[in-house]
C-alpha cells in the first residue's frame, strides 16, 4: 500500500521519467497495480488546469486507475457544522431532526470513506495487487484511506500499541496538517479556509468498525474521544504543528510531553482498553450498507444525552468479563 | 394438497441479497405449510424454510435469459428471490403460493398441524404459564377499590373484551352496561394497570359515542367511579391518542371524545398518534428503501442514507412521539398519583400501544421475561387486539393490515438500547415474538378476540408460544440484566429528545436474514457464555473446596494442602469469538459489474449457521432439528478461523477499461 500526492502533469501533459521508473519498479513483470484517486474523475481532470492531474495510462501502463470521490475541505467542514447544529437543536420536532441529520450528509461521508478503504483493502487482500492512493495534496483523504485500510487488513494495527503506531505513521508523520485542520472545530464563527474534520471522520470510521466488530479492537470508544479532544486542544505536543519539519523547528520533542506516554501509563491504559477484546487474526470487512452505519452518538450527543445508562452497561460488561 | 400445483421444482436458483451475482442452485419444495429450498451442495445442503403464513407478497418478475424470477417478501422482513428456469413452472408455483399464503379457514393454519410432541398435559400446562388473574393479584386487585366483574361472562356486553374485567368498586353492572352502550364497539372503560403504591390506575376504553352533544349518565358515572377508586386524587386525566383533527372528524359520525363540561373532574388531552393506515404506509416505504439495488426495477446508483433510514425512522417516530406524552402519563400515575383513562377510536390499536408501553416504563416486572409475556397477554391478547385482521392470519381486507404490534416491539427495542441493563430479555426474544405473531405456528395470536379463540378451542387444539419461549429462555437472557441493578428498579425515564431515539436502525429485525449486514460478532452471546462459564467454574470451585475441607479433616496431620485452584481469569479456549464470519468482504463498488467480486465465504458458511442462529433454516428457528446449535453451546468450541486462500474471483470485467470501476 503506497501513498503520494497527485502527479503534476498539468495541461501540457508533462512526463517524468523518474516518477514512472519509481512506480514501474514497484510492480513485477506483468503484474498490475491500482491507483485509487480520491477525487472524482472530473475533479482530477480539472486539476490539470492548475498544474496537477492524474497518471496517464500510456506512461504508467501497468497501473489501473480507480476514482473514488471523497469529500474534503470546505464541504466536509460544512457537513460537520450542520450535523453538530442539528444535534444541538433543543426543539424536539422529529421531522426537523431527521431532515437536518440527513441534510448534513455526514453519514454519507462515513460510508464513502469506509467503502474506499475497503476497496483498497480488497485489492491488496483478494487481488494480491499493489495499491497507490492519492488525492490532490496527499495529506487528507489519502491518509484517511490508507489508515483505515490498514486497520481493516492488519490485526496488529488493532491493538492499542499498534493503533498508536498507525496514528503516528499515517497521520502525524505523514504530514496531516493538524494545526490547520483542527483549529476551531464546529462551533467557531471564524471559518478558516483550511479547516476540515478529516481526522474526526477517520475516528468516526474507526468507531463504526468497533461497533461492527466489538471483539476485534483492543481499545474502546473512550480512546477515540480522547484522541478527538487532543487533536483540537491538547496538553501534549503530539498533534502540534502541521508536519515533522515544523515540529522539529519548534523543538516539539524537547519542549512538550507525548500523548502516547501518558496513554501508556497503566492507570490510564485501563480506561481505554476494550474488555471484550480478543485477538482476531483475520481481515475485518465492515458492512457499508446504509443500515449498518450509525450516528456516533458518543461523540455527537456527548453533552446532550447523559451516558449514564450506557456507562452502567459497560460497567456490567467489565464485571462479567473480569469476574 | 389441492392448492399445490407443483410440489417440486429442480434447478432453482436462490439469489443472494447483497450480491446479484451470487446464487445457489437447489430444489424448491412446496408443502401444505411451508416453502422449502434445499441447496444442491454435497456437504452443506442448507435448507431455507418459509412458512406460508409468513408470506406477505409474491411478485413474478419479467422472464430473463436465466429464467423466471419470483420475489417473495415475508412479514418478518425476509426477502427471497428465486429464479425458476421454466416460465410455466414459475407460474404454477406463483399461483400455488398465492393461494397457500392466503388461507380462508383457520384449519389451514400451521398451528393446527404443528406437533412438538408434547402430551395433552404438557400442552395444558403450557397454556397455564401465563395466568392473568395471577397478574392482577400481583398488581393488588381485587381490593377495596377494584373488583372483578363478570358482567361480560358470556361476552354479552362486549364481544371483544375478555370475560373477566376489573372495574371500580362503585361501578355496578347497570353502570357498566350503560357505559358500554355509549362506547364504540361497546368497549367500556376497564382496568389495564393498577399502581399499588398510590392507588393510581391506567384504564382503557374506546371513544364515546358523543357526537356533538350526546350524553350518557352511566358513562359519566363510570368515569366518576374510576376517579373515586383513587382517593388520593380529585380528578382523572382522559387521554385521546388520536390527532385532534381525527377525533373531531369522528364527531360528525356520531362518535368523538369526552367533553370536559359534561364529565365532572376530568382533564382532557390529545396525543397525536397516526392511525393504522399511516403506520402501514410508513412501513411500506421503509421496506422499499431497505431493498437492495439490483432488485428494483429502476436502478439507483447509491442507496443513500436518506432512502433507507429516513422512512424507517419515520415509521417508528409515529409511535415514539407518543413517548413524550407517555412520560407525562407516567408522571401522572407514578408521581402525581392521578388515574388516567386512555382511548383512541376503537381502543384496540393505539390504546394497546400506549397502555403497554406505559406499563413497561412504570413497572419493572414487565421488563422481565415472564412479565413481558404477561404484558402482551394482558394488553394485546385479552383486550381484543385484532390479530387476525391486522396481521393477516386469514385472507382479509388489506386495509385492515397494519404493523401495530411491530411498532410496539420496536419501541421496546429502542428502550432496550437506551437502558441496556434494564430488561431481563434480549433482542432475540423480541424478534422471535414478532416472528411468531405472523407465523401462526402457535395459537396465541389467532383470531380477533378471546371469544373467537374460545369458540375455535384454541387451547385444546394448538400450543402456546409462551411455553415454547420459556423452555428456551436461556437463549433470550440479557447478560447485563441484574434484578438489583438501578436500571431495573422503579420507573424508567427515557430521554425524549428526538436525537435519542432516531439514530438507530434496527437491522437486527429488518435485515435479520442478511448475513454480513449487522454486527457479526454477538456481544450478547459472548457475555452469556462468559457468565455461564464463570458460574460453572464457581460451582466447581465450591465442590472442590468442599472436598478439600473433607480431606483436611480426614488427614489432619498432613502438611501438604492440595489446593486445586482453577484458573478463573481466562478459561482456556472455551470460548473464542467466532472470527471467521468477519472474513467476508462486501461489495464495495456499488455497481452491478462488481469489482473485485465477492469471494464465497470459504467455509464461513458453517460458522454462519452457528453464530447467528437465525441463519439455520432461515425463517423458522423452531423447526431446526439441531437445537444444540441454537442454544449457543456450540459457540464454546474452539474454532480455528479459516483464513488464507481465497478462491479466484470470477470477474470478467477486468479486461475492460476504467469505465467499469467508476461508481456511476
Amino acid at each position: 500500500l503506497l501513498r503520494s500526492s497527485q502527479p503534476l502533469t498539468g495541461h501540457n501533459r508533462r512526463r517524468c521519467p523518474e516518477d514512472e521508473k519509481l512506480l514501474g519498479t514497484i510492480l513485477d513483470e506483468g503484474e498490475r497495480g491500482f491507483i485509487i484517486d480520491t477525487r472524482s474523475a472530473q475533479a482530477a481532470k480539472q486539476a490539470r488546469m492548475s498544474g496537477g492531474g492524474t497518471e496517464p495510462k500510456s506512461s504508467y501502463p501497468q497501473w489501473r486507475r480507480i476514482h473514488r470521490a471523497l469529500e474534503r475541505g470546505r464541504p466536509l467542514q460544512e457537513s460537520f457544522i450542520r450535523l453538530v447544529e442539528a444535534c444541538g437543536d433543543p426543539s424536539p420536532s422529529m421531522d426537523r431532526w431527521l431532515a437536518r441529520l440527513d441534510g448534513s450528509r455526514w453519514l454519507s461521508h462515513v460510508k464513502a470513506a469506509l467503502s474506499t478503504a475497503c476497496l483498497a483493502a480488497q485489492c491488496l487482500d483478494r487481488e494480491d495487487a499493489k495499491v497507490l492512493v492519492h488525492g490532490a495534496e496527499g495529506t487528507d483523504t489519502t491518509l484517511l484511506v490508507t489508515a483505515l485500510a490498514q486497520l481493516i487488513l492488519d490485526p496488529s494495527c488493532r491493538s492499542l500499541q499498534g493503533f498508536q503506531g498507525l496514528l503516528e505513521r499515517e497521520w502525524i508523520q505523514a504530514g496531516h496538517p493538524f494545526q490547520l485542520r483542527c483549529a476551531r472545530s464546529a462551533s467557531s464563527h471564524a471559518r478558516g479556509k483550511q479547516e476540515a474534520p478529516l481526522f474526526l471522520l477517520f475516528l468516526d470510521c474507526v468507531w463504526q468498525l468497533s461497533r461492527q466488530f466489538p471483539f476485534s479492537l483492543e481499545f474502546g470508544e473512550g480512546l477515540l474521544l480522547a484522541l478527538f479532544d487532543n487533536a483540537y486542544a491538547s496538553a501534549y505536543g503530539t498533534f502540534l504543528c502541521n508536519n515533522e519539519k515544523e515540529r522539529s523547528l519548534c523543538k516539539v520533542k524537547e519542549s512538550t510531553h507525548s500523548l502516547w506516554a501518558w496513554l501508556d501509563q497503566p492507570e490510564e491504559k485501563q480506561k481505554y482498553l476494550n474488555p471484550l477484546y480478543s485477538h482476531n487474526p483475520l481481515v475485518i470487512w465492515p458492512s457499508v450498507e446504509p443500515q449498518s452505519i450509525q450516528l456516533w452518538q458518543g461523540l455527537f450527543l456527548r453533552w446532550i444525552r447523559p451516558s449514564q445508562h450506557l456507562d452502567e452497561a459497560w460497567g456490567e460488561i467489565h464485571r462479567l468479563v473480569e469476574g | 394438497m389441492e392448492h399445490i400445483r407443483m410440489p417440486k421444482v429442480e434447478n432453482v436458483r436462490l439469489l443472494d441479497r447483497l450480491s446479484s451475482r451470487r446464487a445457489v442452485v437447489g430444489t424448491l419444495y412446496l408443502t401444505a405449510t411451508h416453502v422449502i429450498f434445499v441447496e444442491n451442495g454435497s456437504e452443506t445442503r442448507k435448507e431455507t424454510w418459509v412458512l406460508h403464513s409468513q408470506i406477505s407478497s409474491i411478485e413474478k418478475q419479467a422472464t430473463t435469459a436465466t429464467g423466471c424470477p419470483l420475489l417473495i417478501r415475508c412479514k418478518n422482513f425476509q426477502v427471497i428471490q428465486l429464479v425458476i428456469p421454466q416460465e410455466r413452472d414459475c407460474h404454477d408455483v406463483y399461483i400455488s403460493l398465492i393461494r397457500l399464503a392466503r388461507p380462508v379457514k383457520y384449519e389451514e393454519l400451521y398451528c393446527f398441524s404443528f406437533n412438538p410432541k408434547l402430551d395433552k398435559e404438557e400442552r395444558e400446562q403450557g397454556w397455564k404459564l401465563v395466568d392473568l388473574s395471577e397478574e392482577y393479584n400481583r398488581m393488588g386487585v381485587p381490593n377495596n377499590y377494584w373488583q372483578i366483574s363478570d358482567v361480560n361472562r358470556d361476552y354479552g356486553v362486549c364481544d371483544s373484551y375478555p370475560t373477566e374485567v376489573y372495574v371500580p368498586k362503585s361501578a355496578t353492572a347497570h353502570i357498566i352496561v350503560g357505559s358500554s352502550k355509549f362506547r364504540s364497539r361497546r368497549r367500556f372503560p376497564a382496568l389495564s394497570y393498577y399502581c399499588k403504591g398510590n392507588n393510581a390506575s391506567i384504564c382503557r376504553s374506546s371513544q364515546p359515542l358523543s357526537g356533538f352533544s350526546a350524553r350518557c349518565l352511566e358513562d359519566e358515572q363510570m368515569l366518576q367511579a374510576i376517579r373515586k377508586a383513587n382517593p388520593g386524587s380529585d380528578f382523572i386525566y382522559v387521554v385521546d391518542t388520536r390527532p385532534k383533527l381525527n377525533a373531531m372528524a369522528n364527531r360528525a359520525a356520531g362518535k368523538g371524545y369526552e367533553n370536559e363540561d359534561n364529565y365532572s373532574n376530568i382533564k382532557f388531552q390529545f396525543i397525536g398518534i397516526e392511525n393504522i393506515h399511516v403506520m402501514r404506509n410508513s412501513l411500506q416505504k421503509m421496506l422499499e428503501g431497505n431493498t437492495p439495488l439490483h432488485w428494483k426495477i429502476e436502478e439507483r446508483i447509491d442507496p443513500s442514507v436518506k432512502e433507507v433510514r429516513i422512512p424507517a425512522l419515520k415509521s417508528v417516530k409515529k409511535s415514539m412521539e407518543s413517548n413524550l406524552y407517555l412520560l407525562q402519563l407516567n408522571e401522572a400515575v407514578a408521581e402525581e398519583g392521578v388515574s388516567v383513562l386512555v382511548h383512541c377510536s376503537d381502543g384496540w390499536d393505539r390504546t394497546a400501544q400506549v397502555c403497554s408501553v406505559a406499563s413497561l416504563l412504570l413497572d419493572p416486572y414487565y421488563r422481565t421475561m415472564k412479565g413481558f409475556m404477561v404484558l402482551i397477554e394482558k394488553d394485546w391478547v385479552s383486550f381484543g387486539h385484532k390479530f387476525n385482521h391486522r396481521y393477516g392470519n386469514l385472507d382479509g381486507d388489506p386495509k385492515e393490515i397494519s404493523p401495530v404490534i411491530d411498532q410496539f416491539i420496536e419501541c421496546v427495542w429502542q428502550l432496550m438500547e437506551q437502558f441496556p441493563c434494564a430488561f431481563e430479555f434480549n433482542e432475540r426474544f423480541l424478534i422471535h415474538i414478532q416472528h411468531h405473531i405472523y407465523s401462526c405456528q402457535f395459537g396465541n395470536f389467532l383470531c380477533n378476540s378471546q371469544k373467537e379463540r374460545r369458540e375455535l378451542k384454541i387451547k385444546e387444539r394448538t400450543y402456546s408460544l409462551w411455553a415454547h419461549l420459556w423452555k428456551n429462555r436461556a437463549d433470550y437472557l440479557n447478560p447485563l440484566y441484574r434484578s438489583d441493578h438501578s436500571q431495573s428498579q422503579g420507573t424508567l425515564h427515557p430521554q425524549i429528545a428526538p436525537c435519542n431515539f432516531l439514530y438507530k436502525f434496527w437491522s437486527g429485525m429488518y435485515n435479520r436474514f442478511e448475513k454480513g449486514l449487522h454486527p457479526r460478532q454477538s456481544v450478547t452471546d459472548y457475555l452469556m457464555a462468559v457468565k455461564e462459564e464463570t458460574q460453572q467454574l464457581e460451582e466447581e470451585l465450591e465442590v472442590l473446596q468442599e472436598r478439600l475441607a473433607n480431606l483436611q479433616k480426614s488427614q489432619s496431620g498432613n502438611d501438604k494442602v492440595k489446593s486445586k485452584q482453577q484458573d478463573r481469569s481466562k478459561p482456556f479456549g472455551l470460548y473464542t469469538s467466532n472470527n471467521s464470519l468477519a472474513n467476508t468482504p462486501q461489495e464495495y463498488s456499488n455497481d452491478l459489474k462488481s469489482f473485485p467480486s465477492r469471494s464465497p465465504s470459504q467455509g464461513d458458511e458453517d460458522s454462519a449457521l452457528i453464530l447467528t442462529q437465525d441463519n439455520l433454516k432461515s425463517s423458522d428457528p423452531d423447526l431446526s432439528a439441531n437445537s444444540d446449535q441454537e442454544s449457543g453451546v456450540e459457540d464454546l468450541s474452539c474454532r480455528s478461523p479459516s483464513g488464507g486462500g481465497c478462491l479466484p474471483s470470477e470477474d470478467s470485467g477486468k479486461d475492460s477499461d476504467e469505465a467499469v470501476f467508476l461508481a456511476g
